[in-house]
């Protein structure tokens, strides 16, 4: 029995004090994400865009999607949505009478969804087989089918519901913006930039993008203002009175900033934009992970201490066994 | 021989119904395979987790920890005196991590990669669920291996009638099998903690999406514990039905003196949980009154009232109350899980309850458990012989 007690006391010692040292031993905090060098984004501005779903349709066209139909005469393409068959989509916003643009109280406003290529993405962070991915110069989040199982953890964990799955189909795969990659390798822009009318979605660098959506913030309301069309940069540009923004930017700070940004008339929450603290969550999660798992010290600690404690008890069976026997 | 067959027959009402229900859900996931998941599931762009990974994979898994808490007790702790439960627990676990890999394979759309999650090229070490998956499959692998020297104790006895080199052969695979047992077990208990710890952590990345009295950065230790509770739940479960149903000597006494590792970790698990609730000032959410809510109070519940239950000594030796509390215990830590990985995660605007198809192939897993627990105890020595365990019980007294 003293043995038993002995080597039990000695093997908790070891095996916490091995523990202990190796999880107390400070937090591996990661380190903060930042805008990529050559970070390319859109600049959604709610206040230009009226609803016209051009920007729809060119998506639709630039990555093979289908209408889809909502109205029991199904002659309306009508995507409720994103979804794996639609990668933008324009929604409105509506309160009261919904009488006038941009305005709270009795108006509405339209807004654009899609990835917002976010600059510490939850998909890139948690999915286990690389098949999203952050490309390091341009921040473009990309998915590869080839590489992926099909466990919908990005769907899961995305903090804006993009990543879309197809559940109807016997080989399924997820659909999401990105960007229009195959455009930009031939010198074009994102479709949706190319087509709007009015300038809401802006394509660029994100530098950019936010240098613009900073001179818009210092419009006074209602006096002349200048609006470029498909990049920020354009010589296209049209003449309207400055709009009332709301204070912020969305996407400077939400989980660590996007490479997307909006602009609107009315509170984004309105708009279906969630409100998101500016630490990222997946930050804390590989935090976790990084100090748990650090140079698998304490897995590795922890199995050598649970290696001597079954070895000693093995022992302490064997000779009860031969004890046992000769009685 | 410290273990023997239960023999007995294997056609009954309960292996024949169990079979049923394996068909079923054998005609379900072949539908699944055909035409994809939305044929058999309600899974949504809004809920992609659903039933098969939040029962069959999260609270699957955690059942299936029998073998890794009596584990811990018998070789961390040195109780030699539980030995007589670690074969049928390891064979439980087997079962459990089994078809929670098996569920998982049936979950995932696009299947035909699985193997990226065991070759290393397609690693991605900051995710939580690369860790979980190797864990689990080298421990569903390991378990084989600690329940594999009863199927070659079998083989030993059956090729010994013959002689030759088969018997030669079947011996020196015993003999490795004992050589390397220490390893298997210490990895067996080091595997568990990764993975049933990392589960939690695996919800972090979801931050608002998962109910605050739900989310937080304690969860690994949250899921660590329930892991623990629950394991030594179905070992207590177990024992209590397999002496009712195969009428065997009752084991409640060493069942009575095991409680209370199980009644430890209770506790700490419910000291944890609330201190953090407190800590992180949350207790203000207990008083909107909402479904969630009361399903968090019923996991409380159903995890206090086994140790208000088991507290007085001649309570914690009675049969019934160890059933009773088992049942308590493992009902609460699936209704944790279960919250934790679907009912209280959600998007605005989506919803989310298992389809029929789903839940059929959910029990089916189920049946296979059963099933496959019947047929193996009946032809291997898995079930201690009844000497051994009354000198087992005299030798706690």
């Amino acid at each position: 029995m003293a043995l038993t007690r002995r080597s039990f006391l000695s093997g908790v010692a070891l095996g916490g004090s091995a523990c202990a040292a190796s999880i107390a031993a400070k937090a591996e905090v990661r380190e903060e994400k930042t805008l990529p060098p050559k970070a390319l984004g859109l600049l959604f501005d709610s206040t230009l865009c009226v609803g016209c779903k051009a920007c729809v349709v060119a998506c639709r066209e630039a990555n093979n999607t289908h209408p889809e139909f909502n109205t029991e005469d199904k002659l309306w393409d009508t995507p409720l949505d994103l979804d794996a068959d639609t990668l933008t989509v324009i929604k409105a916003y509506r309160d009261g009478t919904g009488v006038t643009k941009d305005q709270e109280k009795d108006g509405y406003a339209f807004v654009k969804k899609s990835c917002l290529h976010c600059i510490d993405p939850s998909c890139v962070s948690v999915c286990p087989v690389k098949a999203m991915t952050k490309n390091a110069e341009t921040g473009i989040v990309s998915y590869n089918p080839s590489n992926c199982i099909g466990c919908r953890y990005c769907v899961a964990a995305c903090p804006f519901g993009v990543p879309r799955f197809e559940y109807d189909k016997t080989f399924a795969r997820l659909r999401k913006c990105e960007l229009c990659k195959p455009r930009l390798a031939k010198g074009k822009i994102p479709a949706c930039a190319e087509v709007c009318p009015t300038g809401a979605t802006l394509f660029g660098p994100v530098t950019v993008l936010r240098a613009e959506a900073g001179r818009r913030h210092k419009l006074v309301p209602g006096e002349r203002a200048f609006f470029p069309r498909k990049t920020a940069d354009s010589t296209d540009v049209h003449e309207k009175p400055a709009p009332h923004y709301v204070a912020e930017t969305y996407g400077l700070t939400e989980v660590g900033g996007t490479q997307m940004q909006l602009l609107a008339g009315v509170a984004f929450e309105k708009l279906g934009m969630p409100a998101l603290p500016k630490k990222s969550f997946v930050s804390t999660s590989e935090t976790i992970q990084r100090t748990l798992y650090k140079g698998m010290m304490a897995p590795a600690a922890l199995f050598a201490c649970l290696l001597f404690l079954v070895h000693r008890s093995a022992n302490h069976a064997e000779h009860k066994d031969e004890h046992e026997e000769e009685e | 021989m410290r273990t023997k067959p239960l023999g007995g027959p294997y056609v009954t009402r309960t292996t024949v119904l169990a079979a049923i229900m394996v068909a079923i859900m054998g005609f379900l996931v072949l539908i699944r395979f055909c035409l994809g998941l939305g044929s058999v599931t309600n899974l949504n762009n809004g809920f992609p987790w659903g039933l098969w990974l939040a029962y069959d994979m999260v609270a699957g898994s955690a059942i299936g920890c029998g073998g890794y808490a009596v584990a811990l007790v018998v070789y961390a702790l040195n109780k030699g005196q539980y030995h007589p439960l670690v074969r049928p627990a390891v064979l439980a676990s087997m079962f459990g991590y089994a078809l929670g890999g098996v569920s998982v394979l049936i979950d995932i759309s696009r299947w035909w990669n699985a193997w990226h999650i065991v070759w290393p090229a397609y690693f991605n070490l900051t995710s939580v669920m690369i860790e979980v998956a190797l864990c689990v499959s080298v421990y569903t692998t390991i378990l084989i291996l600690e329940f594999a020297p009863a199927v070659v104790e079998k083989a030993v006895e059956w090729t010994g009638h013959r002689g030759g080199n088969l018997h030669a052969l079947t011996t020196t695979v015993q003999k490795v099998l004992n050589r390397v047992a220490v390893v298997l077990i210490a990895l067996g208990m080091t595997l568990p903690t990764m993975h049933q710890s990392s589960l939690g952590t695996m919800l972090i990345p979801f931050g608002p999406l998962l109910n605050p009295l739900w989310q937080t950065p304690v969860l690994p230790a949250l899921f660590l514990l329930t892991a623990l509770c629950m394991g030594y739940g179905v070992v207590m479960l177990e024992a209590t039905l397999v002496s009712d149903r195969f009428a065997r000597v009752s084991e409640s006494r060493i069942l009575g003196l095991l409680s209370r590792y199980m009644m430890a970790a209770v506790i700490a698990f419910l000291a944890i949980r609330w201190s953090d609730l407190l800590y992180q000032g949350k207790l203000h959410y207990l008083f909107a009154l909402h479904g969630l809510n009361f399903a968090f109070l019923a996991e409380n519940a159903l995890y206090l009232i086994p140790i208000i239950l088991l507290w007085p000594m001649h309570r914690r030796m009675a049969p019934r109350y160890q059933f009773i509390a088992a049942m308590c215990i493992l009902s609460g830590g699936i209704l944790y899980r279960l919250d934790a990985y679907m009912i209280a995660y959600g998007r605005p605007g989506w919803h989310y309850f298992p389809s029929a198809t789903e839940l059929l192939v959910t029990f089916g897993m189920i049946a296979v458990e059963v099933l496959g627990y019947v047929l193996l105890v009946r032809f291997f020595p898995v079930l201690p012989s009844i000497e051994r365990a009354r000198t087992a019980v005299l030798a706690t007294e």
